[in-house]
């Protein structure tokens, strides 16, 4: 068992300076999620002071807006992507080839359009019910808490294609290695917080 | 068993003790059961399913942390905690007293 040097999945010793120079840059993301998780709560405390009759201001609420096979595919897809990313983690560490990395990490990107495809149709599909952001507190609350998770996801499927044009041009230096590790943090952390958004907004709403 | 297939494992087991909790949490709607052992059955399937992800996909295993990541880790659930707590606490207690 070689030693971890940082949370998360490890290099390992095999790896060399790659193991060694990661702990570093995966500590200093650490400390992102952890701020960037702290956002998130206060985004999701907000939501939960906001979902009352007197917020939702006599407009739509959550039974006439809510999709659960929606909510539930996109649950899916998101799940689907944070194996697939885990399978690109592996790939790296136990050195199956750039092909394969950069095989795991288009698949995981896919699953996660495919997500964000299903969320932009539920936020239309609100909208054209006349819910939008203006209409309550309650909907300018699930607008901002769904909404910048979304924004996330979209900054994740860029990041990939970064990733893939990197692999492409440079092959699996020992930077990439490290970029490749953080990022990985980044798509489990955000199937962690859909786990919150899809229990306490969507579940809930519906309960 | 070699680390390969042990790592590659826990991936799976991540996935499918995910995929069993999502689906008690979804169950609960169509079920129809009293809203309170809805919200109780939702709740603890979302913090299972929570500790089961950072077991199994982001590794966080509390023996073999170093300290300052765990320290970390912690220190930001406080904030959290205090923030978030704090800001539904006193807003469900205003909200009552307006009532």
């Amino acid at each position: 068992m070689s030693q971890n040097l940082h949370p998360g999945l490890n290099l390992g010793a095999s790896h060399g300076d790659a193991h060694q120079q990661s702990e570093l840059s995966v500590f200093g993301f650490w400390v992102f999620l952890m701020s960037d998780l702290i956002t998130f709560g206060v985004l999701f405390a907000t939501y939960a002071a906001s979902s009352t009759p007197i917020a939702m201001a006599g407009g739509p609420g959550p039974a006439a807006l809510f999709d659960l096979t929606s909510t539930g595919m996109q649950t899916a897809f998101l799940l689907a992507s944070s194996l697939t990313c885990g399978m690109a983690s592996l790939a790296l560490k136990y050195r199956e080839g750039p092909r394969r990395i950069a095989l795991w990490l288009a698949v995981t990107a896919l699953l996660g359009a495919g997500f964000l495809a299903l969320e932009l149709r539920d936020f239309a599909d609100m909208i054209a019910k006349g819910a939008t952001p203006m209409r309550s507190g309650w909907l300018s609350s699930l607008y901002a808490l769904v909404g910048l998770h979304g924004l996330h996801i979209t900054a994740g499927l860029v990041w990939i294609v970064v990733l893939l044009l990197l692999i492409w041009r440079r092959g699996v230096t020992d930077l990439i290695k490290t970029r490749l590790l953080i990022f990985a943090l980044y798509w489990h952390f955000l199937d962690l917080v859909w786990i919150g958004i899809f229990s306490v907004v969507f579940l809930r709403g519906l309960a | 068993m070699s680390e390969e297939r042990r790592e590659r494992r826990s991936y799976l087991i991540g996935t499918l003790l995910s995929i069993l909790l999502t689906a008690i949490a979804f169950a609960t709607i169509p079920l129809d059961l009293p809203r309170g052992g809805t919200m109780l059955l939702i709740g603890i399937s979302a913090v299972l399913q929570v500790i089961v992800q950072l077991r199994f996909f982001l590794h966080i295993d509390l023996s073999r942390q170093k300290r300052e990541d765990l320290q970390l880790i912690l220190f930001s659930l406080l904030l959290l905690g205090i923030m978030a707590g704090g800001t539904i606490w006193i807003l469900t207690n205003l909200s009552q007293r307006m009532m």
